[in-house]
């Protein structure tokens, strides 16, 4: 057929119409060829694109079906239910309540012809709120945008006033035509039965920082936007636990951003509760000791703004009680707090009320600190049964060290070493210490007791921020030489012209100071050992510290990381994870010596430095334990410390108290920690037992099938 | 099968006329795989159109959709039929009608007579008749220039420089009324058209090459010179990069790219495909209408219908090559330019190897005027192959 065709067209030229004039024609054999090409090139073109189709349609379908889901679903993450915290007993420290919060659709507001400026002016009247603030709320959060905004989907629905009025919110979800976008919903936030009680134990929410955001993978994954991270206390450290896993709805929307209906939907798992070993009695308690102990020093015209006081079990390290002043009211954190608050509650003349001092404050121990210089001594070859000399004062290293007070004993043993708190005989054992260890490197028998006992280190309880304190020794002291020779040398250089305009012998002195602290800064001199051994100095402990310390002479030499969570239930009951007691160490004392010290330390308070504050306490009931000691800081007034551990014969806890700048130990602390333990035990006028079996329970709460939370069930 | 010249030898009566056009008409003469295969493109189109335009709500909506695409595909057959009777001797007498009115309508449409819809002024509305003018003067220009490049004197096959300078006028004053609307889209159809038929008419190479030249020099420096509307330039500056903006002028291409590729190889069955429930692409049952297919019907369904394309260009080109008269032959060619430039760049468009523009797909996508002068000009195209094939 082809070639006969073919020669047909071939033919065409001599088969001209017979009428065409010889006008030229393009040949048909060339005609042809353009056709065929024409045709070709339509064929290779349209083959072209369905390769491109293949392209797009085979290998790489998974990658568009991917962007599809992307642009054609949304996920709505519904928040879990915070766990909530309660004490050992099952009473609440912080719960939850459901709040009437209005909300804002972020599109329905966007498509308005002002972006909803107007709906939010509207709603500000109503609300009586700044319009500015709502304005705000509803901003999403960007590289340049500050808080505050909205760090969630904008598909969530974003909160624009807490705690508003059941009225107000029916107004508004009555009258949707005037509030589009706009919505009233039940939010749960954070409630505090107890008010200020443990404030900075339990710490606090807050919105998620950009920062939080961008660094916490696992809670970018499923963060709604609404809930808040624990920034302060077992709130933040058991955040994770506590927070629960967020659900989530697989919507499916349209391009105008219309909800078209839900894909799929995991149901959210509410969060843990957290059983903390703090008793809410014994926590009232302590707190109102510490606040009386203050107001009291306060009205006795001493400069006293702060404290802290700390109860411990003695037998696992569980913290029963922290109290620390000033406190606050943690409410203030729910519904946004707002700058000038947040300012105040950081500022000094607040008196820093968010930080806790009873892990934060960092003080010199004094006397307190003698056991630890004494098991040092001992260890280091000094006799128990020896006798030593309690002069009103002593020369050593070339000058004269004093008793407190200027006061003499005579010669003593140990044991009342303790009892008056003779810093005579300290100073002979922290100088013959260093004499002994001078030549020999790396050994400083006081400072590896202190460490043992647990200072100079945190003491890894479950709260965040905590000090490390500070024990001095010579590795240190050539640290901080190095640190600061360069300021000191300048001073010794310059002087001090502004102090010697007013004191011109203290400004020589400071001179002398500087210089040699520029020339020989980096010595570990005879007098640092020495005024070590009576916790002066540089040496620094936290209450904590020191509560624990006190615990391990209570109960045989076990040095606990103290904990605040005792155990994590799940919100059905179903799931108990206990928070098991952890040794940090033992004690690297004789049985015989801490025997010693705590025969010492039961005698203080019936006939030694705190016989006055505890004259008629019961201690045939229960025999208290303890140590005074009253720190001295340059320039500011005697800061008081009482540690101890009660009963003296099968101790239970460990009560340590601080008041800064309230005079002697006896004065203040004992006083305060004699409150404390009547309290504890009810003996108070008229006054029922904070823990009415005198030992924290063993058994834990439980859920109950209502989901509320029942008392443990050893009692 | 011996070649026989054509046959007027002396202009025929009128009874003669009338015969021939019945004997003409007879169905075996037609090309019926062609009409098949444009058959089977409406039917999908029309099934596209309905999935498109879909809507859960209210089902009857979308019904109403193919109910008047059905319409405006049976006007147009019937125009298909009446052209193909009419012998396209006789009918070329009436293309300078139907230029000058394709003219006429689309200079009214910039009077108040016109209607903008998606900021381009390309409709006339007349007795509650939408129509577009600018679908006619893609067949009034076809029929225009085969006539001047065509047969320019009688006996004369080759275009000289001054047919070629009149064929430019003559595409010039719809081209001109077009940028006014503005409408890009079928502006680049006329030119591509035109450049396609000329190419193809014999005309001096000086004259091709140079006014092919002139076409890539003008949409560069249209480009340059920024003569183009905002959304229009930015639909082509996307169009390299469709990544760069996905909610402004870069959001059709990648929505479009979205639902073609997530439908994979099978598709996922007609009214089953999320992207389009969820209305992403716009103007799905026009212009983007291939993205449902590619969606819904996958690559299956995709390659078939650009098979089927493809099967109706090679007829159209093969009847061309097989037309003795320049005429004949210049009015498929121009067909198949037309034709084949909607198609390339419409489903070019939706796989993110063309610019975005409104170009509907020939046969498939909704509507009416576009419908009808599509069948028109295939109707021309079956008349030459009719004629031309079997005719002793």
């Amino acid at each position: 057929m082809r070639p006969l065709r073919r020669r047909r067209l071939l033919s065409g030229r001599r088969h001209r119409r017979p009428d065409a004039p010889a006008a030229p024609s393009p040949p048909r054999t060339s005609r042809r060829g353009v056709m065929l090409a024409v045709q070709l090139l339509v064929l290779v073109l349209l083959a072209s694109l369905t390769a491109r189709m293949w392209y797009m349609q085979v290998p790489m379908a998974e990658h568009y079906q991917e962007l599809a889901l992307a642009s054609h679903t949304q996920k709505l993450i519904q928040p879990a239910l915070r766990g909530r915290i309660v004490d050992a007993q099952g009473r609440p420290l912080v719960t939850n309540r459901t709040e009437l919060t209005v909300t804002a659709d972020y599109h329905a507001l966007l498509e308005r012809d002002d972006d909803g400026t107007a709906v939010l002016r509207k709603v500000a009247e109503l609300i009586d709120r700044p319009f500015a603030k709502l304005r705000d709320r509803v901003r999403l959060c960007g590289p340049e945008t500050g808080q505050p905004c909205w760090q969630g989907s904008p598909y969530q629905p974003i909160p624009l006033a807490e705690n508003v009025a059941p009225k107000v919110a029916l107004q508004i979800m009555e009258r949707q035509n005037e509030f589009p976008g706009i919505s009233a919903q039940q939010m749960a936030v954070r409630e505090y039965p107890n008010d200020e009680l443990a404030a900075q134990v339990l710490g606090y929410l807050q919105p998620i920082t950009q920062e939080e955001f961008e660094a916490r993978e696992e809670l970018r994954a499923e963060f709604s936007g609404v809930d808040r991270v624990g920034r302060d206390g077992v709130e933040a450290v058991y955040d994770d636990r506590l927070r629960g896993d967020s659900g989530e709805r697989i919507l499916s929307v349209s391009s105008q951003g219309d909800v078209r209906g839900t894909l799929s939907r995991t149901p959210s798992e509410p969060g843990m509760h957290l059983v903390t070993s703090i008793d809410t009695e014994v926590q009232k308690v302590t707190e109102d000791a510490l606040r009386g102990a203050v107001d009291k020093a306060r009205s006795q015209g001493k400069p006293v703004d702060s404290g802290a006081a700390v109860v411990l079990d003695v037998r696992t390290g569980r913290v029963v009680a922290m109290a620390s002043l000033p406190d606050y009211d943690p409410e203030v954190w729910n519904g946004g707090i707002d700058a000038g608050t947040y300012d105040k509650l950081l500022s000094e003349d607040a008196g820093e009320p968010l930080i806790s001092r009873a892990l934060q404050g960092q003080f010199p121990p004094g006397s307190t600190f003698k056991p630890t210089t004494l098991a040092a001594a001992v260890k280091n070859g000094a006799s128990l049964d020896g006798s030593y000399s309690c002069p009103g004062s002593i020369g050593l290293a070339g000058r004269s060290w004093q008793n407190f007070a200027g006061g003499g004993y005579g010669t003593i043993d140990l044991r009342k070493s303790i009892v008056v708190s003779c810093n005579t005989v300290y100073y002979q054992l922290g100088y013959d210490m260093w004499r002994d260890s001078r030549g020999e490197k790396g050994r400083d028998p006081v400072s590896a007791m202190a460490h043992s006992f647990g200072y100079g280190a945190p003491t890894g309880v479950d709260l965040p921020h905590e000090s490390s304190g500070r024990i001095p020794d010579r590795q240190w002291k050539r640290q901080y030489w190095l640190d600061t020779r360069e300021h000191s040398c300048k001073m010794a250089e310059k002087g001090y012209p502004e102090v010697a305009k007013e004191d011109p012998g203290h400004a020589a002195y400071l001179k002398r100071l500087a210089r040699e602290q520029c020339r020989s800064g980096d010595r570990w001199t005879a007098g640092d050992a020495i005024n070590r051994a009576i916790g002066q100095g540089d040496v620094q402990v936290t209450p904590l510290q020191l509560a624990r310390a006190y615990a391990a002479i209570a109960n045989g030499g076990t040095v606990y990381e103290p904990r605040v969570g005792r155990a994590l239930l799940s919100a059905d009951g179903e799931r108990v994870e206990e928070i098991e007691p952890v040794k940090a160490g033992e004690l690297p004392v004789e049985d015989r010596t801490l025997k010693y010290i705590q025969r010492a330390l039961t005698q203080v308070p019936k006939e030694g430095t705190a016989s006055g504050a505890f004259g008629d306490f019961p201690q045939g009931k229960v025999s208290v334990a303890g140590k005074t000691g009253t720190a001295t800081t340059q320039g500011r007034a005697d800061s008081s410390w009482f540690a101890s551990y009660a009963p003296a014969d099968d101790p239970q806890f460990a009560v340590v108290a601080m008041v800064p700048q309230a005079g002697t130990g006896g004065s203040t602390a004992a006083p305060l920690v004699r409150e404390i333990y009547e309290g504890i035990y009810g003996f108070s006028d008229g006054g029922e037992p904070a823990l009415s079996s005198g030992a924290p329970p063993t058994a834990l709460p439980s859920v109950r099938e209502d989901g509320s939370i029942a008392p443990p069930d050893d009692h | 099968m011996t070649t026989v010249p054509t046959p007027h030898t002396e202009p025929p009566g009128l009874a003669d006329r009338a015969g021939r056009m019945i004997a003409s008409s007879a169905p075996r003469r037609l090309d019926w795989p062609m009409l098949v295969a444009v058959a089977a493109l409406s039917a999908i189109g029309c099934l596209l159109v309905w999935s498109a335009t879909y809507d859960p709500a209210d089902p009857d909506g979308a019904l109403g959709f193919v109910r008047r695409q059905a319409l405006h595909l049976a006007v147009g057959a019937v125009v298909l039929l009446v052209v193909a009777a009419v012998d396209f001797r006789v009918s070329r007498a009436y293309a300078p009608v139907v230029y000058l009115a394709a003219v006429l309508g689309l200079a009214l449409v910039l009077t108040p007579l016109g209607e903008t819809i998606n900021g381009s002024r390309s409709w006339l509305v007349v007795a509650g008749l939408q129509m577009q003018p600018g679908e006619v003067a893609k067949l009034g220009l076809v029929l225009a220039v085969a006539m001047l490049l065509g047969e320019p004197r009688d006996g004369e096959f080759a275009p000289t420089t001054r047919d070629v300078l009149f064929s430019l006028a003559v595409l010039a004053v719809p081209l001109g009324l077009i940028l006014a609307q503005p409408d890009l889209g079928t502006a680049m159809v006329l030119t591509a058209t035109y450049l396609g038929m000329l190419a193809l008419s014999g005309a001096p190479v000086r004259w091709v090459a140079g006014l092919i030249g002139c076409g890539v020099l003008a949409a560069f420096s249209v480009w340059w010179f920024g003569l183009l509307e905002e959304y229009q330039l930015q639909r082509f500056t996307t169009f390299v990069n469709p990544g760069a903006d996905p909610r402004g002028a870069g959001y059709n291409a990648n929505q479009s790219m979205i639902a073609v590729g997530s439908g994979g190889l099978n598709g996922t069955g007609l009214l089953e495909g999320e992207h389009t429930r969820g209305r992403f692409v716009p103007e799905q049952h026009t212009d983007f209408i291939f993205t449902v297919a590619g969606e819904e019907l996958g690559f299956v369904g995709g390659a078939v219908i650009i098979g089927l394309l493809a099967f109706v260009l090679w007829r159209i080109l093969r009847t061309a090559g097989r037309s003795e008269g320049p005429y004949a032959r210049l009015v498929c060619v121009g067909a198949a330019a037309w034709l084949s430039f909607q198609s390339l760049i419409n489903i070019g468009m939706t796989l993110g190897v063309a610019p975005i523009t409104g170009i509907p797909l020939p046969f498939v996508s909704y509507g009416g005027t576009a419908a009808v002068a599509n069948l028109a000009v295939l109707g021309l195209v079956l008349n030459v192959h009719a004629r031309e094939h079997g005719v002793h």
